[in-house]
């Protein structure tokens, strides 16, 4: 095996292993499970956003003909949650709701008509209690707490650090600018709805299909919640029709359909509505946003300071995590040399948030790059060369100790740069703009503008959600004398092509092609532990189990075939479905031939493959949040045309450089850019969830604006790829990375088009329009929070840097 | 109240005895296991859940079957020439047009509609056809991509 072998399948652009059932319709959702005899399950949700539960009466359901069984919170009293510490969850709520939708009582009845029918026969009698709505409401401490563990009353929870010296930092400032901001939050909207099916068999074991990202935690939290054994519960998680993060949390409905089947002996099927979907949310968190930050005249920052504010809903969810992510990421694109984070998270009564793609780091990476966009603009630099000066070296360790292994920053800013004509705009002046851009209409009222923007995202967290010593992930691959390769994996297929992963590496490794592998994914019986489709973590970390598991089998071909061609191993290779000597290609075996030799040689042929991350985490409490093997980058040139008589932002074009390392297949990671730079204009735009009096103002897809091919501009991905040493091949993450960047891209290029500052998402017309008012009465041209309120953080933690962090150079 | 109702699916006949309130999506999963046409809200606003009744784009959960006898409804299942998959389905696969994949039975059958109308679409077109299909995977560049060299195939 040498080190550099010419790649037959990574670097490719193949279609997905699954791609055929996919356009044919045979790939089974979990909602395309029907099993015999199997019954339906109903959720009953509260109306209220936050009230006592004082009576629940579900006689009048139980008599209806074709109900069989109705259960409340008294059936599953055990709390459940994704993180360890916020354990706050009930499948079915016992004593108290907490939002509109919270579920308080459960049906399965023969079909979905009876089950509905008898959720209206269930009598619910509730204490209304004053609801907590916002971030400011749940700082008032004179309403009512929603969980009694929170940090302080509706305060879940504070973080304070410090880095390096950022008093020092400020001194040495030449310029100093402050900004407010706030991004509204919003939801995954997967094309499917969440669907779990539940069967507990006579054999006293429960099998539960779902459709979710993240099978070993539902595992876990059905063991909990139900008391039973892991043991005797198999999780399998159907092909995911879209996830986007929103399907990381065990859910109630999956507790509770498994709970229906082991009263009745059935098997009992929930699907959400859509309606129920937007209440299930756990999307992107509403924060507001301050930040400060001291640079010298040349844009170098010498200072940064950032709090945020979370809007968590009404449970913990991965809050926490995210908590820490709207601080940990700030770091890793520039050079920073003293950093202070302040943020905290409020419990309301909404549903929850947690975890959407880029998961608590959209949001300050928006603050962050509008508050450079203006900084750049108040010292007279161009934006780009301002960010490209002091990108983060290879090798470095940032202030808060995250450690960059590769980093193709710069050359994402110089590639989107100049697919743009970014300098020719320059240089033409201001406004003019390069030729070759789509002009939408000739109205007089159209401005156009340029915007710009950089970010990184993490490969994996370095971190599992609970405290354990394992793998985050297995790989087995087993190899029989038909020639067969089968790869198991825990890992969970939403759509981004980790099945074809596996095939593609045990193929390479194996010299045959990505058909001839079977992939057995995302069952906990069969297939060891994956932690699942989140926090980008899956190329990196099941291919390079993958890699070990393929590796640790074809050493024993290779070794088996050697003695039949009396060469060395070292001088085999396969390719091609054969395994031939490099110095000697007279001598070679098919490789099933190779497979029988080794077999009789080595007994029954398969491997074993695990993945942990390297343990880099700094030597302070919260540092768990933010290390990763590697981080990508990304930089995004956005053309807008702001129409300044309807306020009407349109998209034209959007150019995106993204750092993923080694591309394993550049069609998929190039799919991946394009959907992520899509859901940012949908961000950056539209998409909001917003809430009237505790109900959801628009739980509808059509309510919901979400980009349709008439809003969504033209994008060109360029792919910018280092050889990452932590990577399978050099590979990084593409899932999540490539969103960051579009939101404060589109919004610097609605200030360059048109002059005005929208310093919150989404940028509607009605924001571009006030702020085109204000401007014309000579006010402030902006539009955004007017201020940050007031909260005793607690005193930071102050931790000393690593000793290769960038430090604060004292100048003459 | 249930009736039996006739439907001509894929070109081939079925007898359902159905409540005649069902909707098409419904029927088409539930009673005759086409588990390839999805549902993504169940109130024709995603057009996940689009078949074809005549040739033309139908949203199946706003459709009642009662209303669609002697008419020819089409599903993805019906889209391969028996074992030979359609220009759309093999151009969908081969340039990455279906990520999750949950849209795209709908999206397809809406793409062929636009075919058979115009072989030759401009990208302005295949937009206009499919405003109504919403993918929050691709960001639908792949699926123009797809369509435009399923429209170029030497039929």
């Amino acid at each position: 095996m040498s080190n550099n072998p010419p790649l037959s399948v990574i670097g490719h652009a193949l279609p997905k292993v699954d791609a055929m059932q996919k356009v044919t319709g045979e790939t089974r959702y979990a909602d395309d499970l029907f099993l015999p005899r199997m019954l339906y399950g109903k959720l009953l949700r509260s109306v209220y956003p936050h009230a006592r539960i004082l009576h629940i009466d579900t006689s009048r359901a139980e008599k209806l003909p074709g109900v069989c069984a109705v259960i409340t919170g008294k059936d599953l009293p055990i709390k459940f949650g994704i993180m360890p510490s916020t354990q706050d969850e009930e499948a079915l709520c016992v004593d108290k709701v907490r939002f509109v939708g919270d579920p308080v009582a459960a049906v399965a009845a023969i079909d979905e008509e009876t089950a509905e029918r008898a959720l209206d026969l269930i009598d619910v009698e509730y204490e209304p209690l004053a609801p907590v709505m916002s971030i400011r409401d749940a700082l008032d401490e004179t309403l009512p707490q929603i969980h009694a563990y929170a940090d302080h009353h509706n305060i879940h929870k504070f973080v304070s650090l410090e880095f390096g010296d950022i008093e020092a930092g400020f001194q040495a400032a030449e310029y100093v600018r402050e900004d407010t901001f706030f991004y509204e939050g919003d939801t995954h909207l997967p094309m499917e709805q969440h669907a779990a099916l539940a069967q507990y068999s006579s054999d006293e074991k429960l099998t539960l299909w779902s459709s979710t990202q993240t099978p070993h935690y539902v595992h876990r939290a059905l063991e909990k919640t139900l008391q039973i054994p892991r043991a005797r519960i198999r999780v399998i998680a159907a092909p995911v029709g879209g996830g986007f993060g929103g399907k990381t949390d065990p859910f109630s409905h999956e507790i509770v359909a498994s709970k229906l089947s082991m009263l009745t002996g059935r098997p009992v099927k929930i699907t959400l509505t859509r309606e129920e979907v937007f209440y299930t949310h756990r999307g992107r968190h509403p924060v507001l946003m301050w930040v400060k930050s001291g640079v010298r005249r040349d844009g170098q920052i010498t200072a940064l300071h950032f709090k945020t504010m979370l809007d968590g809903g009404a449970y913990g969810s991965y809050g926490i995590a995210s908590t820490y992510y709207t601080g940990a990421l700030q770091t890793v694109t520039y050079k920073i040399p003293a950093y202070k984070f302040e943020g905290l998270r409020v419990f309301t009564n909404k549903p929850p948030c947690g975890p959407k793609r880029g998961h608590g780091t959209p949001q300050p990476r928006f603050g962050l790059e509008v508050h450079l966009d203006k900084i750049a603009h108040d010292l007279g630099l161009d934006p780009a060369e301002m960010r490209r000066k002091y990108v983060v070296d290879d090798g470095t360790k940032t202030v808060n100790h995250l450690t960059i292994t590769s980093c193709g920053l710069r050359e994402c800013i110089d590639r989107v740069v100049e697919a743009s004509g970014w300098k020719d705009r320059k240089a033409a002046g201001g406004k003019q703009q390069a030729e070759t851009l789509p002009l939408a209409t000739r109205h007089s009222s159209l401005r156009k503008g340029l915007g710009l923007a950089c970010s990184s995202y993490l490969s994996g967290a370095g971190l599992p959600i609970y405290w354990n010593d394992l793998p985050h992930s297995g790989v087995i691959v087993k190899v029989d004398r038909g020639g067969g390769v089968a790869v198991f994996c825990g890992s969970t297929d939403i759509g981004q092509g980790s099945d074809s992963l596996l095939a593609y590496i045990a193929a390479e490794e194996f010299g045959l092609k990505p058909a001839d592998i079977k992939v057995f994914t995302a069952d906990t019986d069969l297939t060891p532990v994956d932690l699942g489709s989140y926090s980008s973590r899956v190329t990196v970390m099941t291919g390079n189990a993958c890699i070990q598991a393929t590796r640790s089998v074809k050493q024993k071909i290779l070794q088996a075939a050697a003695e039949k061609l009396l060469v060395p191993a070292e001088s085999l290779v396969m390719r091609n479905g054969i395994v031939i000597c490099e110095d000697d290609e007279n001598r070679k075996l098919s490789f099933v031939e190779a497979v029988n030799l080794a077999e009789a040689k080595f007994g029954t042929l398969s491997g074993t493959g695990s993945y942990k991350p390297p343990k880099r985490a700094g030597p302070y409490k919260g540092s768990g949040v933010g290390p990763s093997p590697s981080y990508s980058y990304s930089a995004c040139v956005a053309a807008v045309s702001v129409d300044t008589e309807t306020g009407v932002v349109t998209v034209d074009k959007l150019w995106l450089a993204h750092d993923g390392g080694r591309a394993i297949n550049p069609l998929l990671v190039i799919g991946q850019a394009e959907g992520s730079a899509y859901m940012g204009v949908g961000e950056a735009l539209m998409e909001e969830s917003a809430f009237r009096k505790g109900m959801h103002k628009i739980p509808s897809m059509l309510d919901y604006k979400s980009p349709t091919t008439l809003d969504t501009p033209d994008i060109q991905t360029i792919l910018v790829e280092t050889l990452d040493p932590e990577g399978p091949y050099g590979a990084k993450e593409a899932g999540q990375g490539p969103l960051l960047p579009v939101p404060p891209a589109i919004a610097n290029a609605v200030f360059d088009a048109v002059g005005v500052r929208i310093d919150e998402v989404p940028i509607t017309p009605d924001k571009v329009l006030k702020a085109l008012e204000e401007k014309a009465k000579g006010k402030e041209a902006r539009v955004g929070p007017k201020d940050f309120p007031n909260a005793k953080y607690p005193e930071p933690i102050k931790v000393e840097p690593p000793e290769n962090a960038p430090r604060l150079e004292i100048r003459a | 109240m249930k009736q039996i109702l006739r439907l001509r699916v894929n070109g081939q006949d079925h007898e359902v005895y159905v409540p005649v309130h069902k909707t098409l999506l419904e029927v088409l999963r539930e009673d005759l296991n086409l588990t390839g046409t999805k549902h993504g809200c169940e109130l024709g606003e995603c057009g996940t859940c689009t078949v074809l009744v005549d040739g033309e784009p139908v949203l199946s959960c706003l459709a009642l079957p009662i209303e669609l006898q002697e008419r020819e409804i089409t599903t993805v299942e019906g889209l391969a020439d028996g074992a030979a998959p359609h220009p759309l389905q093999t151009a969908f696969a081969e340039l990455g047009a279906a990520q999750c994949g949950y849209c795209t039975p709908g999206v397809l059958l809406t793409s062929k509609a636009l075919l058979d109308r115009h072989p030759h679409p401009s990208r302005d077109e295949i937009k206009h056809a499919l405003a109504g299909n919403l993918c929050r995977c691709t960001g639908y560049a792949k699926i123009y991509e797809a369509i435009e060299r399923a429209a170029n195939e030497p039929k």
